[in-house]
């Protein structure tokens, strides 16, 4: 018996019995998974990055009509006293011909033959220049009768046409654009007419019309998110914190402390588009809040959150060593002193965590907004908070969903410039939470 | 009936003799359904140290919790029976659990300083209970309370770095320091020094030597070399039951009950 045990050991120990090997195996394969699982991920977030990269950075780049635009007081100021209200009656239309003729000044400049040219070349222009043309009169009357460079948005087909989108035979079939066309704009890009340069607007305009999507941009929608995010911040941290301190460290435990614990962890899975029809139900229907507003999305979302933050503070604090608590009460401190000055810090980089977790969450949710209406299409920017929190707004996924449902291909461009954007965002959340953490955790 | 009272009388007489700092009378605890200890009977005398020991299990760790009410932090914990200190009903509704705890303070087996600096461990409770009158008095305070716990001179250039630096023996010293530092009346030590190496081991024991001129010391131990060389008085718990209490001397030499001599003698426990 002892001769048998003694042999197997000692066969064990030369690592060439059938087990030992098997137990090798094992590990190898068991670590070989693990690689192959890592490297599936690390190779779909690769795949996804580089989808959106390369199919909305182009957004950042946006082809530019540049020409000197006389602003004609004839035109501008029939009555010549620079009164705004009579400077708002000349609409867009009056504009129209300002730029026409000064396209025609700059092609006649540079050795084109402007009669025969300027007519297709107006149309390379955007439908929007001249109400941008228009805002900035309006902003600046005193520049009336002066001379002043500009920088007009190109059509999205010349722009598309720079960007690979349109071609020469796709031209062929476009009511919008002619095969002509695109060789003047080439011409025009040789004369320095047109350019490519950085796209500031597409960060700081609204939304722009199915038909002109070279003006539109995400600065609604980024106005709105950070809205609702402050909302969802002021709402949700300090609710979800006291809910959790309070469960955990006060809450006698019975049936009810159960009941309420088993509910949030409830919560915390219930699909989003349930919350949106909550919130239209209670918030718009009930309250009476206006819709499309960043002050209802932001109680839905701070209501989505407010379960992530719980779980998370109480695993935080859960986690915090008992001694900690014990030597605090040993010294005399009371129940709150020993949970505010030593259990809350000590907790205070998991509460973060979860906190920042629960926010990009409800940044990047769309559906519970779909249902209050923040997809409305939304041109004016909201007002400074307090009172902006209840105008009309837009958010960033709902404006990359909205952008992905329209028709021409420049807005899928657009939607994946606005990916990017909100990506940018959760990036810098994320990067606060990261430095938040290292200073908490350095005091010990 | 009449012998029985006489008795009584006779044992009261004797407590209001001596010096007791706390008396506990009928203590009894329960767990939930489970009771933990026995109406246990005992007091603390003034300026000495009271060892108990007993086997794993046997309610002395229990006991020492009730004397400064830490059992009412755990759940379910029941505590029956009167503890008095000073004469005063500790269970008395006036009383402040927190002014309690800053009378009787209370040392861990396991040294849990703050993740915080050395100061601000001792500095902590003299702060919350507003015993300095501002940055010097405190500074004072946290020196004293170092000195006494025998740490002074190994941290006095550092005091601005994490408790939690030191080594095992040094954090419970400064553990004892953070103790003394809200000059409480009586001092609970449960198995100080189970977690440190003999030599740490020897350095707290020097120091409850030196602190029993102060205070009056409960120390819960396994170590009976311990308890010989640190106490003047030892109580020996089992199953929830105080087998007996007196003089170290006589319980280490001459015990009056078969369990003690067994305990003692290492055949259980």
């Amino acid at each position: 018996m002892t001769d048998a045990i003694a042999a197997t050991q000692g066969k064990a120990a030369l690592s060439g019995d059938a087990r030992t090997r098997r137990r090798h195996a094992a590990e190898r394969r068991f670590r070989m998974m693990g690689l192959l699982a890592v490297a599936l991920g690390v190779l779909a977030l690769v795949g996804l990055l580089f989808s959106i990269l390369s199919s909305g950075l182009s957004s950042f780049r946006q082809t530019y009509v540049t020409m000197d635009i006389y602003l004609d007081p004839g035109i501008l100021d029939k009555a010549g006293n620079r009164n705004p209200e009579d400077l708002a009656k000349v609409t867009t239309f009056g504009y129209a011909p300002l730029i026409k003729n000064s396209l025609a000044k700059a092609m006649n400049d540079k050795g084109f033959n402007s009669q025969l040219e300027a007519g297709p070349a107006a149309e390379l222009v955007s439908a929007e220049a001249p109400a941008i043309l228009r805002r900035y009169v309006l902003n600046n009357p005193d520049q009336i009768g002066e001379t002043v460079e500009f920088n007009l948005l190109a059509s999205g087909r010349i722009d598309g046409y720079y960007k690979g989108r349109v071609t020469m035979a796709s031209a062929e079939l476009d009511r919008n654009i002619s095969p002509e066309q695109l060789q003047l704009a080439d011409e025009l890009k040789e004369a320095g007419i047109l350019t490519t340069r950085f796209n500031w607007d597409f960060l700081t305009a609204p939304d722009a019309s199915d038909t002109r999507p070279e003006a539109a941009g995400v600065g609604v929608a980024i106005l709105g998110s950070a809205y609702m995010m402050l909302i969802v911040l002021a709402l949700s941290l300090p609710i979800g914190v006291a809910a959790s301190i309070y469960l955990e460290e006060f809450a006698p435990q019975n049936w009810f402390t159960d009941l309420i614990e088993v509910n949030i962890a409830n919560l915390a899975a219930v699909p989003s588009i349930v919350f949106g029809i909550l919130g239209l139900a209670a918030f718009i229907n009930f309250a009476g809040l206006p819709q499309s507003a960043p002050i209802v999305g932001g109680l839905v979302l701070a209501l989505m959150t407010l379960p992530t933050i719980i779980i998370a503070t109480r695993a935080a604090l859960k986690a915090v060593p008992p001694s900690i608590r014990s030597a605090a009460l040993g010294v005399g401190a009371s129940k709150m002193q020993a949970i505010f000055h030593h259990v809350v810090p000590l907790a205070m980089p998991g509460i973060l965590t979860g906190t920042i977790i629960g926010l990009a969450q409800a940044l990047g949710e769309t559906a519970p907004l779909l249902l209050i209406g923040m997809v409305a299409f939304v041109r004016d920017y909201p007002a400074a908070p307090p009172e902006g929190f209840f105008d009309p707004a837009s958010a960033l996924p709902v404006q990359v969903y909205n952008w992905t449902q329209r028709g021409d291909p420049a807005f899928v461009e657009r939607a994946s410039g606005a990916i990017i954007v909100l990506l940018v965002f959760l990036l810098l959340m994320n990067l606060i939470a990261i430095i938040l953490r290292r200073r908490f955790e350095r005091r010990w | 009936m009449l012998t029985e009272a006489a008795t009584e009388k006779a044992l009261e007489r004797k407590m209001s003799e001596i010096n007791y700092k706390m008396v506990g009378k009928d203590v009894s605890v329960y767990y939930g359904d489970k009771r933990a200890l026995f109406d246990v009977n005992l007091g603390v005398r003034n300026n000495t140290v009271t060892a108990l020991i007993g086997p794993s299990g046997c309610g002395k760790s229990t006991f020492l919790r009730c004397l400064n009410r830490m059992n009412d932090t755990i759940a379910n914990a029941k505590v029956t029976g009167k503890i008095t200190l000073d004469g005063q009903d500790i269970h008395d509704p006036d009383i402040d659990v927190v002014e309690l705890r800053a009378r009787v303070g209370m040392v861990f087996q396991k040294p849990n300083p703050f993740p915080k600096s050395i100061y601000e461990n001792v500095a902590y409770g003299p702060r919350i209970h507003g015993l300095a009158r501002g940055k010097s008095d405190l500074d004072q305070i946290v020196e004293s309370s170092l000195q006494k716990a025998g740490l002074w001179a190994e941290v006095k250039d550092r005091l601005h770095e994490a408790g939690t630096g030191l080594s095992g023996g040094q954090q419970q010293r400064l553990c004892i320091a953070r103790a003394v530092a809200v000059s409480p009346e009586v001092i609970l030590m449960d198995e100080p020094c189970s977690a440190l190496d003999p030599i740490a081991t020897a350095k707290v024991e020097e120091l409850i030597h030196e602190l029993r001129t102060n205070y009056s010391i409960v120390i819960v131990t396994h170590s009976m070399q311990q308890a010989a060389r640190v106490s003047q008085r030892t109580a020996m718990f089992h199953l929830g039951h105080l087998v007996e209490e007196d003089d170290t001397d006589k319980m280490f030499t001459n015990p009056n009950d078969q369990r003690t001599q067994d305990y003692i003698m290492g055949r259980f426990g």
